[in-house]
């Protein structure tokens, strides 16, 4: 497929392989920060490609994962009501609350739906002018601008009806709350392509500069993931930390300027609780105070909620890269993606579900 | 239709007659019902057999959801093979009739939400006769499944689950078609996870392997057949699936419905 073959090439895969073995002198652990990263790491089987030496350490980078058990009781307690069409991505669906979760809710006859954008919900709310349309915004910078666009359509166009339970969070305070840790043994990232393309990459040369880490604009396929690998080991053997961009097909150093401004207008910046993590501060985005007649959790009288995590889910050390998915005690075992522990399990782009879906066996004959 | 004379293809049978129970609410419109049974008696002619009892029930309006219709089906089985995962056998190729996916993502492209042009049309098809083409030819046909719920994924986990055989495939060996393909990496799903209705997995003896894509090629239904994979001698259950890269991983069975992504 055009645009698609040609950064699966295999044979120039292997060459990069070769490339950074011949400059890697030494260890090095590499945070790739976006889930879908890890799942093409794992999927493609990249990381068996590498020297030994090269470590991939999965990041936070999954809003589905992210997303703490308080927000999904919100979502599951206001799905359950009889006036209100929850709309939600697919990737929520099967995510654990403290008690259950929104395809249950469905199947007691809640009225759930999957849509692929924020848009399609706000068009069902102006179809069922009689109904409740609550939209479950979760998502790192990549999909906020979506749900900034539904809000600020539904204030244009005066739809009373819809509402949005905003789960919005942002990638540099994560990978600064990494970097921040005292067992942080992360040495450079390969910054979330997706996130940049809207944010652009000005945000990351601070942060490169104070902690002094390589980081490198990577895309999602496995020719990007290999150069995004190979440009941090050049830099951290030649003590270099800079902020390098080699994902140019889709990310400007400004990123998107008109998709930043929506953001801008919609949300402000919160801090906000990540699962498994804790609270980050300046980590989120919440409706702006112009935008609050749009806050689901006000309209529904939620906001008060507060749920403990399930102590025996390691997630938070899976997602600061502590600890690989497969050193859970409950990995493939108390935890499997039919009856989780936690959302790295169920997420199509949690690190638990990779390493459960590609990896169980850790010999292959 | 289609359904029922496969399942009766796949378990070595010559599909013959079926049955249709007709649930219908109240307020359907004649010219609906006139269509769909149109289409059936058209799908019955095609796959050779007859539809030969049925029964019909009105329900009240908002107690049936507009029409279901329910098909069983009988055959007869012709030869002295089991066509069974238990008839498996290190060694066995693994063949597929065409290239797979089309029928889960044409319907994809219709779902509520998720309307996407798309020229993709469903592949659905009575494969029985390619099933008698493959006995007529005296391949000793081990096991024969078709790729419906879960795609070749599942199949392939069941049979080696049932087998309790380890079973390997290579990615570029299976087909799958380019817009497919595209659809698929539009909204992050697994095309060897989609469904298909006219495409079946067979489980051959090497020996009689390019027979049967030689077979499968001349028919209209599998021109697009090719080997994608062997059974080992490992006597575990698993599926390996040999990556592009050329990175072994497991293919791991689906769990639940695939969702579309987020981003």
């Amino acid at each position: 497929m055009k645009y698609l073959d040609e950064y699966r090439d295999a044979d120039l895969a292997r060459q990069y392989a070769r490339q950074i073995a011949r400059i890697t002198t030494r260890p090095w652990n590499i945070m790739e920060v976006c889930g879908g990263q890890t799942h093409a790491i794992v999927k493609f089987g990249l990381d068996e490609l590498l020297p030994k030496d090269i470590t991939l350490v999965h990041g936070p980078g999954c809003p589905v994962c992210v997303t703490p058990l308080e927000l999904i009781d919100k979502a599951l307690a206001i799905a359950s009501r009889p006036e209100v069409i929850f709309c939600s991505f697919g990737d929520m669906l099967r995510v654990p609350g403290s008690t259950t979760d929104l395809l249950s809710v469905k199947a007691r006859g809640g009225d759930v739906r999957i849509v692929y954008s924020p848009l399609d919900a706000l068009k069902l709310a102006e179809q069922n002018p009689a109904r409740e349309v609550v939209f479950f915004g979760v998502g790192f910078e990549t999909t906020a601008p979506a749900t900034a666009m539904a809000v600020f359509q539904a204030a244009k166009r005066g739809v009373k009806n819809f509402s949005m339970l905003v789960s919005h969070v942002l990638v540099p305070p994560a990978m600064v709350a990494v970097l921040s840790s005292p067992k942080c043994r992360i040495q450079a990232f390969l910054a979330a392509g997706h996130v940049c393309a809207v944010m652009g990459c000005e945000e990351y040369f601070p942060i490169a500069a104070k902690y002094h880490v390589p980081i490198v604009v990577t895309g999602f396929e496995p020719l990007d993931i290999l150069q995004g690998v190979w440009m941090c080991v050049q830099q951290l053997e030649s003590g270099r930390a800079e902020v390098e961009n080699p994902y140019s097909r889709a990310v400007r150093r400004e990123g998107n300027p008109t998709a930043q401004q929506l953001i801008r207008e919609v949300f402000r910046v919160i801090p906000r609780k990540w699962r498994g993590i804790g609270e980050i501060a300046q980590s989120g985005l919440g409706l702006s105070d112009r935008y609050a007649g749009f806050d689901a959790e006000r309209k529904f009288g939620v906001a008060g909620y507060h749920a403990d995590e399930p102590s025996e889910c390691l997630s938070g050390l899976v997602l600061q890269g502590q600890i690989k998915p497969h050193e859970c005690p409950a990995f493939g075992t108390r935890c499997t993606p039919e009856h989780p522990l936690g959302a790295p399990m169920v997420s199509s782009e949690g690190a638990c579900a990779a390493y459960y879906r590609y990896r169980r066996e850790a010999a292959f004959t | 239709m289609h359904g029922t004379v496969n399942d009766l293809a796949m378990s070595g049978a010559r599909p013959l007659y079926l049955s249709a129970g007709f649930i219908i609410e109240e307020g359907l419109p004649m010219d609906t019902l006139w269509r769909i049974v149109s289409s059936m008696q058209r799908a019955a002619a095609s796959a050779g057999v007859q539809i030969i009892t049925g029964d019909t029930k009105v329900v009240d309006k908002g107690k049936g959801d507009g029409l279901f219709i329910n098909t069983s089906g009988i055959g007869v089985v012709e030869h002295s093979l089991t066509i069974a995962p238990r008839s498996v056998r290190p060694g066995d190729a693994i063949l597929v009739n065409g290239d797979l996916g089309r029928h889960g993502m044409a319907i994809m492209a219709v779902r509520e939400g998720l309307e996407f042009e798309s020229t993709i049309e469903s592949d659905s098809a009575p494969v029985s006769g390619l099933v008698s083409e493959l006995l007529r030819a005296g391949v000793e046909i081990h096991c024969l499944r078709d790729l419906t719920r879960g795609g070749l994924t599942s199949v392939l986990n069941e049979i080696s689950e049932a087998a309790s055989l380890t079973l390997s495939v290579e990615e570029t060996l299976i087909p799958v078609r380019e817009d497919v393909r595209g659809a698929c990496e539009i909204l992050g799903l697994d095309p060897l996870q989609v469904a298909c209705e006219g495409r079946f997995a067979a489980f051959v003896p090497e020996r009689d392997a390019d027979r049967a894509l030689a077979v499968l090629a001349a028919h209209p239904l599998g021109a697009g057949a090719c080997r994608i994979g062997k059974v080992m001698e490992q006597a575990s259950a698993r599926v390996l699936l040999k990556s592009a890269m050329g990175v072994q991983r497991i293919l791991d069975m689906a769990s639940g419905e695939q969702l579309p992504r987020i981003c």
